[in-house]
């Protein structure tokens, strides 16, 4: 079962890695979502700085939500899918490896790239800390919870909108968490409180989703 | 027991016992709504401190606590319709989701008209409140996930692998007055049985008004899941000549 996994993992980031341009265009998402808060409001420092943490944990949930397609579909379209869930191996530990080759190319990016844009929010060094942190543990979330979304809606033809519907209040918990840790922390008070829940997080969505998106791939796959 | 059990999961014997219960269900309902309405929003006294305002407590907790039940009754039809492919247990959480809906925007409509003068503002960011938002998200998404797939059977299948998942909310909404410390107030209500808090003028009328919703509840079920059986089953032979004779 782990040589499945480390295989299918190889296999999606040799196919990322080869399809470099949809590996960007999320990141140039997510730099564009975040540069139009500055222009809409006014670019006032001081106010940059207190919804910076907010706007940038926003940004990167829905870039985040637009890279999820990429989880599946190519996948579904040539039938690679349908051979995983035939495979003797459990569909549930196949889909947890394909969760994480796509983390490693859409989550870990959004996170480097966020120290940059804090930059461009204007955010204290505590606060930058805070937004990687929550991002570390919350990127995973995002993919996992977001692959749950993916796995019920790949069989159908336009999703896009309906996959935000259904994914994006499952998001909010982590919003708010990762939200709050940066506020927390250009205040000056500790972050622990937030990092530990998302923390929890993500442990519960770590044990439970793969069943959910194994579940959900053998329904779309009917 | 278990042979009546098993036939109502056929839509056939579900659709003649159903019959018989709606008519007492709905009077059932009908009475006990006018009983606690009356009692309620009449004759049980005024609160020292929110004055008249307090009745509409008699509808905003009834509906919140029945957006809750209506949702884990989503949750363990489709758990129910996954794990055993009964067809009645999806045709129920089906049925169930629109008034689960309704019941939270009633809850939330509710609950913003009696924020308005008692906390000042019509809509907090407050974690219960939030909570409760989410929930209603929760219950459009199911919906429209049901709406989007064209295969019955897989819809049914798929909504049910979300309203599973989301299930996490629950304990969310419920304890959030007692993890964060927040705008609303703490419960007033545990299970069936009322925490000494609230007075017996008032607790007996709110319980009347929780066991009205409930049975209202109960009788829409009925009433929409037999209109979703007869829809699913239109092309039987009982359908057929149940259509012929009336």
């Amino acid at each position: 079962m782990w040589r499945a996994m480390v295989s299918v993992v190889k296999r999606d980031l040799l196919l990322a890695v080869r399809h470099r341009s949809e590996l960007v265009n999320p990141l140039l998402f997510f730099l564009i979502v975040v540069s139009l808060f500055p222009l809409s409001l006014e670019p006032d420092p001081r106010m940059l700085a207190t919804i910076g943490g907010g706007v940038i944990w926003v940004a990167a949930l829905l870039a985040g939500m637009l890279a999820l397609d990429a989880m599946f579909r190519p996948d579904f379209e040539d039938g690679t899918l349908e051979q995983l869930v035939l495979s003797p191996q459990p569909v549930a530990a196949l889909a947890l490896a394909k969760v994480f080759a796509h983390w490693l190319v859409s989550g870990l990016p959004l996170m480097l790239m966020a120290p940059l844009l804090g930059v461009l929010m204007n955010l204290p060094g505590e606060a930058m800390l805070a937004l990687l942190a929550t991002l570390a543990v919350g990127t995973p979330v995002i993919s996992l919870v977001g692959a749950i979304g993916v796995a019920l809606t790949v069989g159908l033809r336009r999703s896009g909108v309906l996959l935000s519907l259904l994914v994006l209040p499952l998001y909010i918990p982590v919003l708010i968490f990762g939200a709050a840790a940066a506020g927390d922390a250009a205040a000056g008070q500790s972050i622990a409180g937030p990092v530990l829940f998302i923390g929890a997080m993500l442990v519960l969505a770590l044990t439970l989703a793969p069943l959910a998106i194994g579940a959900a791939l053998r329904i779309s796959l009917e | 027991m278990w042979v009546w059990f098993h036939k109502l999961g056929s839509p056939r014997h579900f659709y003649r016992i159903s019959g018989r219960l709606l008519p007492w269900l709905t009077a059932l309902a009908v009475g006990l709504l006018a009983v606690g309405l009356a009692w309620g929003l009449v004759f049980s006294p005024p609160d020292y401190q929110q004055g008249e305002t307090v009745r509409i407590m008699y509808i905003h907790v009834p509906a919140a606590v029945m957006s809750m039940v209506v949702y884990a009754v989503m949750a363990a039809a489709g758990f129910v319709y996954l794990v055993w492919r009964i067809k009645l247990a999806d045709l129920v959480a089906a049925a169930s989701a629109p008034v689960g809906a309704w019941f939270t925007v009633l809850a939330l409509v509710t609950g913003s008209l009696w924020g308005k003068p008692m906390w000042g503002t019509w809509w907090a960011w407050d974690a219960r409140l939030t909570a409760e938002l989410i929930l209603l998200f929760l219950y459009l998404g199911y919906m429209a996930l049901y709406n989007a797939i064209e295969d019955r059977r897989s819809a049914g299948r798929a909504a049910a692998v979300l309203a599973l998942v989301g299930v996490v909310n629950l304990p969310i909404i419920h304890y959030s007055v007692e993890w964060w410390y927040t705008l609303h107030q703490g419960p007033t209500t545990r299970g069936m049985r009322i925490a000494g808090t609230v007075h017996p003028d008032m607790r007996y009328p709110l319980l009347t008004m929780m066991l009205a919703f409930g049975v209202y509840y109960a009788a829409v079920l009925l009433k929409r899941t037999r209109c979703l059986v007869l829809e699913t089953e239109r092309d039987s032979a009982w359908v057929r000549e149940l259509v012929k004779t009336t």
